[in-house]
């Protein structure tokens, strides 16, 4: 649909959009899914190995999608939007990576008894 | 056309296009904050995943086929609201309403399908006061639905405003904007069917 002539009243950030981009995010997103899907029912690998695939498979489609469907790319209108993206990654990492090992450090640290204690003072925990 | 038209026509749509600049970027930083809101019922449910509380664990809940479904009608349902943009673009008003129609009947089949296992867990006595790894994952996969729900209300009522005043400057912005957050709700998607469903199905 490059077919077009004259000016759009489509927002110019959208104007890369195109059917062969969104045929190619589509088509990539449902191969990685289905491969991700098959990885875990198949089981085919140890615990490690699985994980890491399936956190590069969830990656590579999320990497698809910006790019075909959401349509950021470099160019000056959309570098903002890209600055906002790496600062979100960056909070969503320390909140989700903090937490986890908050957590996990107090879940190690304490004894059940200890647990059972301080949920008794605290009213839960 | 004069040049004096000509001219003031320049002039309105540098400033639509400005308008439509700023919606988006705003748009844009709205959706970011919404993945900090996510990022935080992420953290939450990989903390008390196993929290199961004598309860069901994940793998024993899940019914991956079902997730799997769930999951292609919503990637199917990105693709046609992409279609429906490209649609916008050529200005084609009922291309533009087929496709978001069948948008709208996706995300109406993703929502049942979520909203039918949500009943079937509770009927099981499995609801979000049975455990912790409960409580997390309802709160994150139904806040995940609650952002569908709204998407769907948004589309309904697009499709109606479309119909009535045609693919008008503002609509076509509104149904950028709305792809937008279509489309954010299937990145969205991508970590809540790896990390909840396929990890948790792996028992990794």
């Amino acid at each position: 649909m490059s077919d077009h002539a004259g000016p759009s009243i489509l927002p110019a950030e959208m104007r890369s959009a195109s059917l062969r981009g969104y045929i190619f995010g589509f088509a990539g997103s449902i191969v990685l899914t289905v491969a991700a899907y098959l990885l875990v029912v198949g089981h085919a690998s140890t615990n490690g190995v699985l994980v890491s695939a399936l956190v590069l498979l969830a990656l590579v489609q999320f990497g698809l999608q910006l790019v075909f469907f959401l349509h950021l790319n470099m160019t000056t209108q959309q570098k903002w939007r890209l600055y906002m993206l790496g600062a979100m990654v960056i909070v969503v990492l320390v909140i989700v990576i903090g937490s986890l090992w908050i957590m996990g450090n107090l879940n190690t640290r304490m004894t059940p008894a200890q647990e059972q204690q301080y949920m008794t003072a605290q009213g839960g925990l | 056309m004069s040049a004096a038209e000509f001219a003031a026509g320049g002039q309105t749509d540098a400033r639509d296009g400005e308008v439509d600049a700023k919606a988006i970027f705003g748009f844009w930083v709205y959706l970011m904050t919404d993945c900090v809101l996510f990022a935080g019922l992420f953290a939450t449910y990989a903390v008390l995943r196993d929290n199961t509380f004598g309860g069901p664990a994940g793998y024993q809940i899940f019914n991956m086929p079902e997730v799997l479904v769930e999951t292609l009608v919503l990637l199917m349902s990105s693709f046609t609201c992409g279609l429906g943009v490209l649609a916008a673009r050529s200005n084609r008003t009922s291309q533009v309403l087929g496709w978001f129609a069948a948008t709208f009947v996706l995300g109406l089949v993703f929502l049942t399908i979520e909203l039918t296992d949500f009943q079937s867990l509770v009927t099981q006595g499995n609801s979000w006061t049975r455990s912790g790894f409960l409580s997390a994952y309802f709160t994150l996969v139904g806040t995940h639905g609650l952002h569908i729900t709204i998407g769907l209300l948004w589309m309904a009522v697009l499709v109606v405003r479309i119909l009535k005043t045609g693919l008008t400057r503002g609509n076509v912005r509104r149904l950028t904007l709305l792809s937008l957050f279509w489309h954010f709700l299937d990145l969205v998607w991508i970590f809540i069917f790896t990390i909840v469903y396929l990890m948790g199905a792996a028992r990794v």
